[in-house]
């Protein structure tokens, strides 16, 4: 026994949904954190929070108001059809859209805390050096915040592989387009084919472990606060 | 290089601290902002540099304005150099690469002999492969302003640059200070709280208190106002620049010549013809109407009387002399004064009982 094909293609596309989901989230999450780390803005505090939300909401809950929100009615939805994209839900796309919203805070946060760690000072030594505040940002402010961007990556990308909810409510159950591991597994055990869902689930246990180990045995670490 | 004055006006208000000044400071030398912690020292030297965005007023430097009205430039656009009072070393980076990071972005080309020339001057060419982390306070320091150096400033700005680092580092530092101060020909304002430092380094000096500039002018006039006596320490004294003229192997003494006249000293291996700078406590100069030379005191020069004041306890008088054109300042008792008809214009003979080589 081993994978089967429609395994494969669940892996390969879940691999492919983290992958995308992890290089937007960076493209995101790291100007939105240098932006919350420097404003003085007062909706800083409730923008936190929207992007917190994900953190706490059952994802169903969050599934369905993303399913609305990308629906021929919603925002999202009205948006995209607008850009001739379409409708998102039932779509790759969409599982991407959702994915970034989900894990959001995965990768904002550990961004944020490191670089508000940095401080003041190193900003004030490179200004009184000529830099100018891109200069400041880029040769300054992202390598003394390497260690929290690595930590969001890999919390970014594991979290996205593993995510269930969100794709269910979103996304359903299309081979190829929206079935990721964790639907996939959840077919076997429905189908009372622990032999295969074995296979999966202990894929994504080592794996999982594997990248947390390597993530908390590292020297710096920064996990949020 | 300009000499235009430096020229500065600042308001800065925070909770429980105003600062409030407006100077006008010779574009060559070392400046010395002095005064208590609190006294707004740091607050001044960062409006300079652009770093309190908050502060109102108005500066120009080199001729050229940093800041007005309808002004601001920003702190990298102002070509000047930072000292931090810590040690500020970019973390991520080497010695070298702080040095380099400076160096790209320097007003003009740094050639290699500049660079060169920088680190020999500071010393630092072993420490230069080592990260921050491995290097001490002082030798951290040393980095740190080279690298200032090295990004070619026209201002140079130094926040206590010793205070962070203990005292034998320190006096592995000052030296440097005093080299860079004859070496660089750009004007170096420096914050300071350490009398030590001042009279070593100062060429102007600038006394704050509570956000206000107090008294500033030439170090040794503004150390001998009597309106206003700075205490350099514990002490009222004045600062005399002089130059070693002379080495009497026989007593072991050298002579220090300066505007005013000699001072014999306990030598202790300058060379003739070596600056030096005396110092000369108002507790160690007394007064005498005529020149005695049936006493131990080695040191008596003629002066005249200028002006005579009361000094904290109201027993006592500090009274500013004229020696030559230099001034100083001797303490005695008003009864003293009384007694020896003291006024001023009146001709008098200092005895000073001691004074203390500091450069």
């Amino acid at each position: 026994m081993g994978f089967s094909a429609a395994d494969i293609e669940a892996l390969w596309l879940t691999l492919r949904l983290a992958a995308i989901v992890t290089l937007l989230l960076l493209m995101i999450g790291i100007p939105t954190a240098w932006w919350l780390c420097r404003t003085r803005c007062r909706w800083k505090g409730l923008i936190i929070a929207i992007i917190a939300l994900p953190l706490v909401l059952p994802p169903t809950v969050l599934g369905f108001y993303l399913l609305l929100a990308m629906g021929p009615n919603g925002p999202v939805g009205q948006l995209t059809e607008a850009l001739g994209i379409g409708l998102l839900p039932f779509t790759f796309g969409g599982l991407v859209f959702g994915s970034i919203i989900y894990s959001l805070p995965f990768v904002v946060q550990p961004i944020q805390n490191a670089m508000e760690a940095i401080g003041e000072r190193p900003l004030e030594v490179a200004a009184t050096l000529g830099a100018n505040p891109r200069d400041t940002f880029f040769n300054v402010v992202l390598p003394l915040a390497k260690p929290g961007i690595l930590t969001a990556t890999i919390l970014g990308f594991t979290h996205t592989l593993g995510e269930f909810g969100v794709v269910l409510m979103i996304g359903g159950n299309i081979p190829g387009a929206t079935r990721v591991i964790s639907v996939q597994i959840y077919d076997h055990v429905e189908a009372m084919d622990y032999a295969q869902a074995h296979w999966l689930a202990a894929t994504m246990v080592l794996f999982s472990f594997v990248v947390l180990a390597i993530l908390y045995s590292r020297k710096h670490l920064m996990i949020w606060k | 290089m300009s000499t235009l004055p430096l020229d500065a006006r600042f308001k800065l208000s925070y909770p429980g601290f105003c600062l409030d000044v407006d100077m006008q400071l010779p574009c060559q030398g070392v400046t010395a902002l002095f005064g208590h912690s609190g006294a707004g020292k740091t607050t001044l030297l960062r409006c300079i540099a652009g770093l309190e965005t908050a502060a109102t007023g108005h500066l120009r430097v080199n001729g050229q304005i940093w800041q007005d009205n309808n002004t601001f430039v920003p702190t990298h656009r102002r070509t000047l150099g930072y000292v931090f009072q810590e040690a500020s070393l970019l973390p991520h980076l080497s010695a070298r690469e702080n040095l380099e990071f400076a160096i790209k972005r320097a007003t003009q080309p740094v050639t290699e002999a500049d660079r060169m020339d920088t680190i020999d001057l500071l010393g630092i060419a072993p420490l230069l492969d080592r990260s921050p982390g491995q290097l001490s306070g002082g030798e951290r320091q040393r980095v740190t302003i080279a690298r200032a150096l090295l990004s070619k400033p026209g201002l140079l700005l130094m926040d206590e640059p010793l205070a962070s680092i203990d005292q034998t580092h320190k006096q592995e530092i000052l030296p440097y200070l005093e080299n860079l101060k004859t070496t660089l020909d750009i004007p170096i304002i420096y914050v300071s709280h350490s009398a030590e430092e001042v009279a070593r380094l100062a060429d102007t000096l600038v006394a704050m208190e509570n956000g206000r500039i107090v008294a500033s002018g030439p170090l040794n006039d503004t150390l001998t106002r009597l309106d206003f006596p700075i205490k350099l320490g514990e002490e009222v004294g004045s600062v005399i620049e002089a130059t070693v003229t002379e080495r009497d192997p026989q007593w072991q003494l050298a002579k220090a010549t300066f505007d005013g006249g000699d001072l014999w000293f306990r030598d202790s291996g300058y060379d003739v013809g070596c600056q030096v700078r005396v110092r000369v406590f108002a507790r160690d100069i007394s007064l005498s109407l005529q020149h005695h030379s049936d006493t131990s005191i080695v040191n008596s020069l003629p002066a005249v009387v200028e002006e005579i004041s009361t000094e904290q306890h109201p027993g006592l008088a500090l009274v500013k002399l004229r020696v030559g054109n230099t001034p100083l300042v001797a303490r005695l008792t008003h009864r003293s004064a009384h007694h020896l008809e003291l006024a001023p214009g009146k001709p008098i003979w200092a005895q000073i009982k001691s004074v203390a080589i500091i450069q």
